[in-house]
């Protein structure tokens, strides 16, 4: 006789464990599948963890947690071929209590993460599938799992199984990937010492330290990359969009690779050596892509709902408020008994009021915007470039030439016209 | 009838790094494994319960608390039981200590429950010496037998097991009266994957811990470093195997090369005084 939990979760994720960790903590009987060798084991992240999500899960996480390193600082490259315009802020006050954001490695942190899920009674294993929902009378009643005798049942599935969603499509709540719905991504963790990434990053131990790069990083097609410091490694990064992939050809690791011997950032890392090659997909159709996330005995969570904000690069936070959410209706319907779709809704409901669909929405136009007028990459990037070198460059003619030249040639190769509208567009569009 | 399997947990040795200077294992770069060869051992276990119903499976091994991961992985396969013997008296152990340790915990067991048999993996994998079964054997005094790479027979009645043992170009084909001891190598069967009702059972079970307090008749001396005469005298990494000399040509030529090449490289071989 097949068991029946109050609540199966698929994936082992920030999602799914914060979802598991919190029926568990409220007296539910749950159930985690996890498809790797152990949680985490396959994830794959930039590294950007946010402390403020984690914290409302497991409050002063960063006393216990396996954590890399706190962000103190944040830099954006606007990187052309050989020259790049810097900005960014450093600030002390963020390797303190209570912190901003940390680097992390998924390997470890999700293991951990899920094993105080089991702390409070989440009965969790690894290495099983779940191919398929049991669905009864159009309702989710179970999943059904790669191993023999493999069906399990609960009053609740929730799905956390990450992008791919499998389980979601099948349910027919979304549809197979626009190639411009999803970038891929590709990255390294490069082994270096403690000793050399402090002087190379100007960190001391505890700091750490991000780069966002946007330009020449992905030969000008819309996608950044990124450098995160780890205690002993650095995470680098590179990804497009499906869709500009295919278009201008790319292969992804060629854009790794370029992006690893470009002058501005090979000496970042040199004399390290590789540890780990990874390539993931990231859900960046954003608001418009977000599928049906709750269904009769049925809630989507995390990657798996698509929730992620390309352009401030969140998804672990989204995934782990998600999660949380979906648990506290969960509890409601279970106090009700009532798991239909309308019992459910109220996870979509807080969902939708909550900082990650609004955000989600004001960017709503964003990457489309980007994606259907690459010159705010392939131009604008390189002018800005050419114009700092301009003016920086002493060579006797007065400033205040300067600034017209640089103006002529911003309009000169443009027309007014034209950049008067990409600017009110791009400002559109992130508004 | 009881069969116990004896248990390790073992960094993988497949991705292990070796450090350089001090040549020993850096146990830290690979993760912590149940030992495959006792993985087998678990599997032949499950596969004899099938053959004859009415068989109960427990596991024992000696370790830290973290070792209770492959108790589990060993529930998972099929086992009924997980027994960890885990205390500082024990750390340190060589072969003779660690069978020592083992057979003092299997006499508990068999206080429980009797035993019938007992299966070990053939050896190890970090340390590939295969001495601890025939240890614990010589202990309790019932036969060993290594080597085994099929059960053929199994009977409860006259107690007695047909077992296929590999020899270098054939093998011994034998019948031992129970209870006995069997270490088997890889080719016995192949691992299946577990059926979901094992997994949750495994993720729920918490082994059966005991410390040395918990044994009976244990003579101290006899356990951990102080009962480990094993001293390593040497380390090192075996030198990866360069790429060999190849000969072309006719026949009558490579043998002429290879004489030349054994006469000239291998000179002190055919030094004669
Ligand atoms: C290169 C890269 C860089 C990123 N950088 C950042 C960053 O810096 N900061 C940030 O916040 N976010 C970042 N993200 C996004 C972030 O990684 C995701 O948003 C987040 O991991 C989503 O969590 P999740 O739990 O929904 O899904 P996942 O983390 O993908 O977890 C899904 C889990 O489900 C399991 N699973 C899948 N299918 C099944 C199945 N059928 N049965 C059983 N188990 C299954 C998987 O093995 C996996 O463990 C990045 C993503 C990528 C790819």
């Amino acid at each position: 006789m097949p068991e029946k939990f109050d609540v199966i979760v698929v994936g082992a994720g920030p999602a799914g464990t914060s979802c598991a960790y919190t029926c568990a903590k409220n007296g539910l009987k749950v159930l985690q599948i996890e498809r790797g060798e152990y949680p985490g084991s396959k994830n794959v992240m930039g590294g950007v963890l946010y402390r403020k999500q984690m914290e409302e899960i497991i409050p002063e996480f960063w006393k216990e947690a396996p954590l890399e390193r706190p962000v103190i600082e944040q830099r954006f490259w606007m990187m052309d071929k050989e020259s790049t315009v810097s900005f960014g802020y450093k600030g002390l006050e963020w390797g303190k209590e209570p912190y901003n954001n940390f680097t992390v490695l998924r390997a470890p942190f999700d293991q951990w993460f899920a094993a105080k899920g089991v702390e409070q009674g989440v009965l969790l294993i690894n290495e099983t599938v779940a191919n398929e929902c049991i669905v009864e009378n159009g309702k989710v009643v179970g999943v059904r799992t790669d191993r023999p005798d493999g069906d399990v049942y609960a009053d609740v599935v929730v799905l956390a199984d990450g992008v791919n969603s499998l389980l979601g499509k099948q349910l027919g709540f979304h549809k197979e990937f626009r190639p411009d719905e999803v970038a891929l991504t590709v990255m390294e963790v490069i082994n270096l010492s403690k000793e050399k990434i402090n002087d190379r990053f100007n960190l001391e131990d505890n700091q750490g330290c991000t780069i966002e790069i946007f330009g020449d990083s992905t030969k000008g097609n819309l996608g950044t990359a990124f450098i995160y410091t780890n205690k002993e490694s650095i995470n680098i990064g590179v990804g497009t969009t499906l869709s500009s992939m295919i278009k201008a050809k790319l292969k992804p690791y060629d854009l790794l690779d370029y992006l690893k011997n470009h002058s501005m950032v090979k000496p970042l890392l040199s004399g390290g050596e590789s540890a780990e090659y990874l390539a993931h997909l990231i859900p960046e159709g954003g608001y418009h892509s977000v599928p049906k996330v709750a269904g009769n005995g049925v809630i989507v969570v995390g990657d798996a709902a698509q929730l992620v904000n390309a352009i401030h690069r969140e998804g672990s936070n989204m995934a782990m408020a998600s999660g949380k959410m979906a648990a506290e209706a969960i509890i409601r319907a279970k106090e009700k008994n009532d798991f239909s779709e309308a019992s459910l809704n109220s996870y979509r409901e807080a969902l939708y009021n909550s900082f990650i669909m609004k955000d989600l929405e004001k960017y709503k136009d964003a990457a489309h915007t980007f994606e259907h007028h690459p010159q705010y990459f392939k131009e604008y990037i390189p002018m800005v470039n050419q114009a700092m070198s301009k003016f920086f460059t002493v060579d006797g003619t007065p400033k205040r030439e300067k600034q017209k030249q640089i103006m002529r040639s911003v309009t000169g190769t443009k027309g007014t016209f034209k950049v008067i509208q990409d600017v009110y567009r791009a400002w559109k569009a992130v508004k | 009838m009881h069969i116990v399997v004896c248990v390790k947990q073992v960094p993988d040795t497949k991705i292990i790094k070796i450090n350089p200077k001090t040549n020993t294992l850096d146990r830290r770069s690979a993760p912590a494994i149940l030992n495959p060869y006792d993985a087998h051992a678990v599997q032949e276990a499950v596969r004899m319960k099938r053959l004859i119903k009415n068989v109960y499976i427990s596991v024992l091994s000696m370790g830290p608390p973290q070792a209770n991961a492959i108790i589990k992985k060993s529930l998972e396969i099929g086992a009924d039981e997980g027994y960890l013997i885990s205390d500082r008296a024990f750390a340190g152990a060589d072969t003779l200590a660690t069978s020592y340790a083992l057979s003092k915990a299997l006499e508990k067991i068999a206080s429980i429950r009797p035993i019938d048999m007992i299966l070990c993996g053939k050896h190890a994998i970090d340390g590939d010496t295969g001495q601890v079964g025939p240890g614990i054997a010589r202990r309790l005094d019932i036969p060993p037998v290594t080597n085994v790479i099929e059960v053929t027979e199994l009977s409860e009645k006259d107690q007695t097991v047909v077992v296929k043992r590999k020899l270098s170009g054939g093998y011994q084909l034998l019948r031992i009266q129970m209870p006995c001891l069997l270490t088997v190598e890889k080719e016995i069967n192949e691992i299946e994957y577990s059926p979901l009702p094992n997994m949750l059972k495994a993720a729920r079970y918490e082994p059966v811990v005991w410390t040395v307090n918990d044994l009976q008749d244990v003579d101290r001396t006899q356990l951990g470093l102080k009962g480990s005469p094993t001293i390593v005298g040497k380390m090192f990494t075996p030198p990866k195997h360069e790429g060999g000399k190849r000969l072309e040509g006719s026949a009558d030529e490579q043998v002429k090369d290879l004489i030349t090449c054994l006469l000239e490289e291998k000179k002190e071989l055919f030094y004669v005084k």
